[in-house]
């Protein structure tokens, strides 16, 4: 019994680390690339959910009922919609202020979130939604009683993050749209110089973190099965605090932070108290940022001369 | 260029007093009479401010048709707290210092009852909370703070009683969301749980506006429970009902009244996961003889007035019929008159207390069917 409580705790660990890491994905290359934080990043991923529930009723309507083709289209689907959204944030809340001081691109990024959220609050209501369950069942480990599962939903947001770190990861080392990020994320005066269009590398950033905010909405909406216009505030908080902790600007940095995130809030929730799981994952950043002030995996700033 | 300059700034201060000017003209009037309807009009809880308002509105509508107060209207005014008490006492504030309203229906989450109700009793300002049922709301004995709805220790001693007598349930798991209305609710559960015998199993607090309680969920189950109590509302209650189903655990759900929402069954994403949860909740007032015209008219207009609708509907009758009755405005009159008379509302007849609360509380466990709907259980 004991072994198979560990197991199930393990696996909502990883699953909850594996949403986080989604979505701190956003986070930690718009970050890597401008250096700033994008705080409308949680209510793409909210506006997300609400797609994601919208193309769903809309593929019922004509009759696609197959599970493997609604997700492949809600995820198609969402995945442009959030693109654009990301698109404008950064025309309207970054490029008008791209030589201001670092705080007015910041208050304009939590004054787009605001207007997402009341936006979608007084279009969609501000109670709860559903999503009808598109994947269901799950793998058993173990017989009778003592069994731990995963569900097909929660393999899926596992996979799911693994393929778009991999593809993340090939994009930023192998291509020359990646040598270009790099190039402006190091240097982005000598970068234009050298002939890279920054603007649209910035926008393209700002393209690849609204889409992964796309799928994360969407996969993770499917998994709990409700959301409302205010989701994307905690699980932002979240994400964002997992993107600190791997060590902000850092790919890899996002998804070990969520992982550390998701694992240590379940394994205390389940073994000492959920009441203290918040203090707990908190104390615990508090404490990696005392020994390892750039998070796990990130690179101390250098001070370039 | 010294003049434009002073030019624009003359316009602006035109601009301003304008605003101003037909804002103080909106609000003067003499016909009138103001109420507050103060909770949760948005957040994460706005469902809850919806039932309040339409609950209320249709109320004064109905009251003005037929002369209003003595021959005064009704004017409500909207006071949103998001169920934030910070954002509370800012709006109690408002609405005693800028609006001068005469009586407040609101709040409607304990929290934020709580913190706003001292606002109103310095200010002597009848207030009556449709919803807020912590007994630290009237058991601080201040003389204008009322309530039309029980309180949690009569709501969880009616849920204790039915886990341990009418479930038999063994190993019980009392949760809460760590606010001051799930957790009183819950306390008051383990409370008369305890002196029926049974010691909980779990006692532990969960995060408002998290979805994700899987860990809380497998803990639960490695308790073997056979009984979850929820004190809290339908936002969490949802999806932890959820997680609950899917990870296979058959422990009975049973909450109080704060999942009386259809937001519970979308909260939880489908009507298959909340079939079977009970929860406490005064007799429904939608079957009442007293309320059955009202009724009618709310369908009529494609509202179903659930959860709250009826109790907010019923305490600006209240409010009405001593203003009526006393011909003033002032909270401790209002308040005085309310203690020692019957007031007929569209949920029946409602007396008062000394401290505030209504002398009869009738909560009684309802059942969701699982076809979008709860039923008393029986």
């Amino acid at each position: 019994m004991e072994k198979y409580i560990l197991g199930q705790q393990l696996v909502n660990g990883i699953v909850l680390g594996c949403t986080y890491g989604l979505i701190a994905v956003g986070y930690t290359m718009v970050y890597g690339i401008i250096g700033m934080i994008n705080f409308a990043h949680g209510e793409v991923y909210m506006i997300a959910a609400y797609l994601a529930a919208i193309i769903i009723a809309v593929l019922t309507f004509f009759g696609i009922n197959s599970a493997f083709l609604s997700l492949i289209l809600t995820l198609a689907g969402t995945i442009v919609i959030t693109s654009v959204y990301g698109w404008t944030i950064e025309k309207v809340a970054y490029k008008p202020l791209r030589n201001s001081p670092r705080l007015a691109p910041l208050i304009s990024a939590i004054g787009i979130s605001l207007v997402l959220q009341n936006y979608v609050q007084i279009n969609q209501g501000a109670g709860n939604q559903g999503i009808p369950a598109v994947v269901s069942g799950a793998i058993k480990i173990g017989g009778g009683s003592n069994f731990f599962q995963i569900t097909y939903m929660q393999a899926i947001i596992i996979l799911a993050a693994v393929a778009s770190m991999a593809i993340l990861s090939i994009i930023i080392n192998k291509t020359s749209l990646g040598r270009a990020c790099r190039a402006t994320q190091q240097d982005p005066k000598m970068a234009a110089i050298l002939g890279i269009d920054t603007d649209r590398i910035i926008s393209t950033v700002f393209i690849i973190g609204a889409s992964m905010a796309g799928v994360a909405g969407v996969l993770v909406t499917m998994n709990y099965g409700s959301f409302d216009f205010f989701v994307g505030f905690i699980t932002g908080i979240k994400a964002f605090t997992a993107a600190v902790l791997g060590g902000i600007g850092s790919l890899a940095g996002a998804m070990l932070g969520g992982l550390l995130l998701g694992l240590s809030e379940s394994l205390f929730s389940g073994y000492v108290n959920t009441d203290y799981k918040d203090v707990f994952a908190f104390s615990l950043l508090v404490l990696i940022l005392i020994f390892r002030p750039s998070g796990l995996l990130g690179r101390p700033e250098v001070e370039k001369v | 260029m010294p003049e434009r300059r002073f030019i624009r700034f003359a316009v602006l201060i035109a601009i301003f007093a304008v605003v101003i000017f037909t804002k103080d003209q909106a609000y003067a009037g003499d016909g009138e009479i103001r109420l507050g309807i103060a909770g949760p009009h948005t957040g994460a809880y706005a469902a809850f401010g919806k039932q309040l308002w339409r609950g209320s509105k249709q109320a004064a509508e109905d009251i003005n048709k037929v002369g209003g107060i003595n021959g005064k209207k009704i004017v409500l005014i909207k006071a949103d707290d998001a169920c934030e008490p910070k954002q509370a006492v800012s709006v109690a504030n408002r609405l005693v210092d800028r609006d001068e309203v005469a009586a407040v229906v609101g709040h409607f989450c304990s929290s934020s009852t709580m913190p706003a109700s001292e606002i109103y009793d310095d200010a002597g300002i009848l207030m009556i909370t449709p919803a807020s049922t912590n007994p630290m709301v009237t058991d601080r004995n201040m003389p204008t703070i009322m309530r039309n709805c029980g309180r949690d220790d009569q709501q969880g001693v009616v849920a204790a009683e039915f886990v341990i007598k009418r479930l038999k349930a063994k190993n019980v798991v009392v949760l809460h969301d760590k606010d001051t209305y799930g957790r009183g609710l819950a306390d008051a559960m383990k409370e008369q749980m305890n002196k029926l015998g049974t010691i909980e199993v779990l006692y532990e607090g969960l995060t408002r506006g998290e979805k994700d309680f899987n860990a809380l969920v497998t803990k639960i189950k490695a308790k073997k429970a056979d009984a979850v109590y929820f004190g809290g509302l339908h936002t969490e209650a949802g999806p932890l009902v959820r997680q609950m189903r899917e990870q296979g655990l058959t422990a009975k759900f049973i909450s109080g009244d704060g999942i009386v929402s259809n937001d519970f069954i979308r909260a939880a994403g489908g009507n298959k996961f909340v079939k079977g949860a009970y929860m406490t909740f005064g007799a429904d007032p939608r079957k009442l003889d007293a309320g059955k015209a009202v009724v009618e008219e709310f369908r009529k207009s494609g509202y179903e007035p659930e959860g709250y609708t009826l109790y907010a509907y019923a305490t600006v009758q209240i409010i009405t019929e001593a203003m009526k009755a006393t011909d003033s405005i002032d909270g401790e009159v209002l308040a005085n008159w309310l203690k020692a008379n019957t007031v007929k509302t569209v949920m029946g007849e409602k007396s008062w207390d000394k401290k505030g609360d209504l002398k009869v509380s009738d909560y009684v466990i309802y059942v969701w069917t699982g076809d979008g709907k709860y039923e008393e259980y029986k």
